[in-house]
């Protein structure tokens, strides 16, 4: 077998144990509880920002794109409205948000956790008999599955007003339109669909960037080098997931 | 009482200890000397646990401590403590919440307890008023003290401690130094620690175990290490150029 397919084995192997042991029942629940409600503060509420100014600036684009590429008297304007909604629903408030966030929270996981492991906190919480793994990993999966879908439905509705404004103001579609094309056609299950992908690309770019940082050796350089493998590979199997999801979602 | 048997542990066919055997003495300060890269570290790792040996025992009070499953394991690690090189204090966490963390997470104490045990525990390493602080707002001195504190809050059976004075002037590191040997008697603990300081092995150290290139080279009292004829004892132990003179005044004094 050649090395990069032994190498990949290795890795899938070892996220598998590292999984087990993350999955493990907790020492203690209040403690985890808390550690949780830092995680959802820490990873969730402090990207709000960030989802906030880049959706109403991207509902605002897509508007003032679909406007321009849909110049037809044979397009009604108020399908700039279903445009906006369609896209931030389907794809940009799940998949492009995750892969931002891959970035934003995946990078911190693992640099988090690589710091602890080279200067030996990890080792101590072991020596403690605390499971590490679980301690520290699984109270940002709980965070980020949950919190996730959430960050996406505040995406949707900020993209939306973001769009709202964007055509108001630039004049390329009046307000009646573009609201009545937002609720024009409206497939709820759409909704479900948006709200599975997050859950799933929460728990990726947690596990993902989690198993980096935990297997992280070596110093600040090697602490470095895994965060942005975190960020990487896990942007790479979110858009491979969100192609599997798709088919198997929608078709 | 802690005894590895025929302990052998290699790195990717680099073999790193080779058949140690060791009873350490029970309720006393075991120090683990010996050059960088002569094992210390990693024959430390095998006793509590944090490296697999590769073959032979680690055996804590007649259980075979590295047959365990990670669960059972747990059991021993609640009466282990241990004070890593760094401290390995959670630098997200304060002095207080650091030292509680072993409260919080194995006792059932109330919060007014902890807390009373938290503050006992600082000021058995005689820092004050810092519990508020975080690990980066401390010196490295404080930072060992306060890793001493929390590796005690659980009253451990066993103390380990990596390098505890690495790094620290000679001031400090003496008294960490006594700090540990009054601990060690203090708490009754087997304590174990790995250090290449002279100064340390004579200040507070009972038995000690010399390792050289993987092995066991040596062990006795640390009265005992003066008077060897061990040549590669003797290379460690008389390495600096105060140690040789002491030496050498000491022979001369014996011979006239």
């Amino acid at each position: 077998m050649t090395k990069p397919f032994k190498d990949l084995f290795t890795h899938i192997g070892r996220f598998f144990v590292l999984m087990g042991r993350v999955f493990a029942p907790p020492e203690k629940k209040r403690m985890y509880y808390q550690q949780t409600l830092r995680e959802i503060e820490f990873l969730g509420i402090n990207s709000m920002g960030i989802i906030a100014v880049i959706s109403i600036f991207i509902g605002a684009v897509i508007t003032i794109q679909t406007s321009y590429n849909t110049e037809s008297p044979l397009y009604p304007s108020y399908l700039i409205g279903l445009a906006v909604r369609d896209i931030l629903l389907l794809e940009f408030s799940s998949t492009i948000i995750a892969l931002i966030l891959s970035g934003k929270i995946g990078s911190n996981i693992a640099s988090e956790l690589g710091t602890m492991r080279v200067t030996e906190q990890i080792d101590a919480l072991e020596i403690m008999g605390v499971n590490s793994a679980s301690y520290l990993i699984m109270p940002k999966i709980v965070a980020a599955v949950f919190f996730l879908p959430f960050l996406t439905i505040m995406s949707i509705f900020i993209g939306l007003a973001g769009g709202w404004l964007g055509g108001v103001v630039t004049g390329v579609v009046s307000s009646h339109d573009y609201i009545y094309g937002i609720q024009f056609a409206f497939i709820p299950y759409y909704v479900t669909y948006t709200l599975i992908k997050a859950a799933i690309f929460g728990f990726i770019i947690t596990t993902v960037s989690a198993y980096r940082g935990y297997y992280a050796y070596g110093g600040a350089l090697q602490v470095g080098k895994n965060s942005t493998r975190a960020v990487v590979e896990s942007s790479i199997i979110i858009l491979i997931t969100n192609y599997v999801l798709t088919q198997l979602l929608l078709t | 009482m802690i005894e590895l048997q025929h302990v052998y542990k290699s790195f990717q066919n680099a073999d790193i200890l080779n058949d140690i055997s060791v009873h350490f003495e029970e309720k006393k300060t075991n120090m683990i000397i010996g050059q960088s890269g002569s094992g210390k570290t990693v024959l430390l790792k095998c006793i509590v646990g944090l490296l697999d040996v590769d073959r032979g025992q680690v055996i804590y009070d007649d259980v075979v401590f590295n047959r365990l499953s990670f669960r059972k394991k747990k059991d021993i690690r609640k009466n282990i403590g241990m004070v890593f090189q760094g401290g390995a204090l959670f630098d997200s966490e304060t002095v207080e919440q650091n030292v509680r963390f072993p409260l919080d997470m194995f006792t059932k104490m109330t919060d007014g307890e902890k807390l009373h045990r938290v503050n006992e525990c600082l000021e058995r390493v005689n820092i004050i008023n810092a519990n508020k602080l975080y690990p980066a707002e401390i010196s490295g001195g404080m930072q060992k003290r306060v890793a001493i504190a929390r590796a005690i809050a659980l009253n451990p059976k066993y103390l380990f401690f990596d390098e505890p004075i690495s790094g620290l002037d000679p001031i400090t590191a003496i008294r960490i130094d006594r700090l540990i040997g009054e601990i060690t008697k203090d708490i009754k603990t087997t304590t174990i620690i790995n250090t290449h300081d002279m100064n340390s092995v004579m200040e507070i150290g009972d038995k000690v175990i010399f390792l050289y290139k993987g092995e066991k080279w040596w062990e006795g009292s640390s009265q005992e290490i003066l008077h060897s004829d061990n040549s590669e004892l003797n290379d460690f132990v008389f390495a600096t150029n105060l140690a040789k003179k002491v030496r050498d005044l000491r022979k001369s004094g014996e011979s006239s």
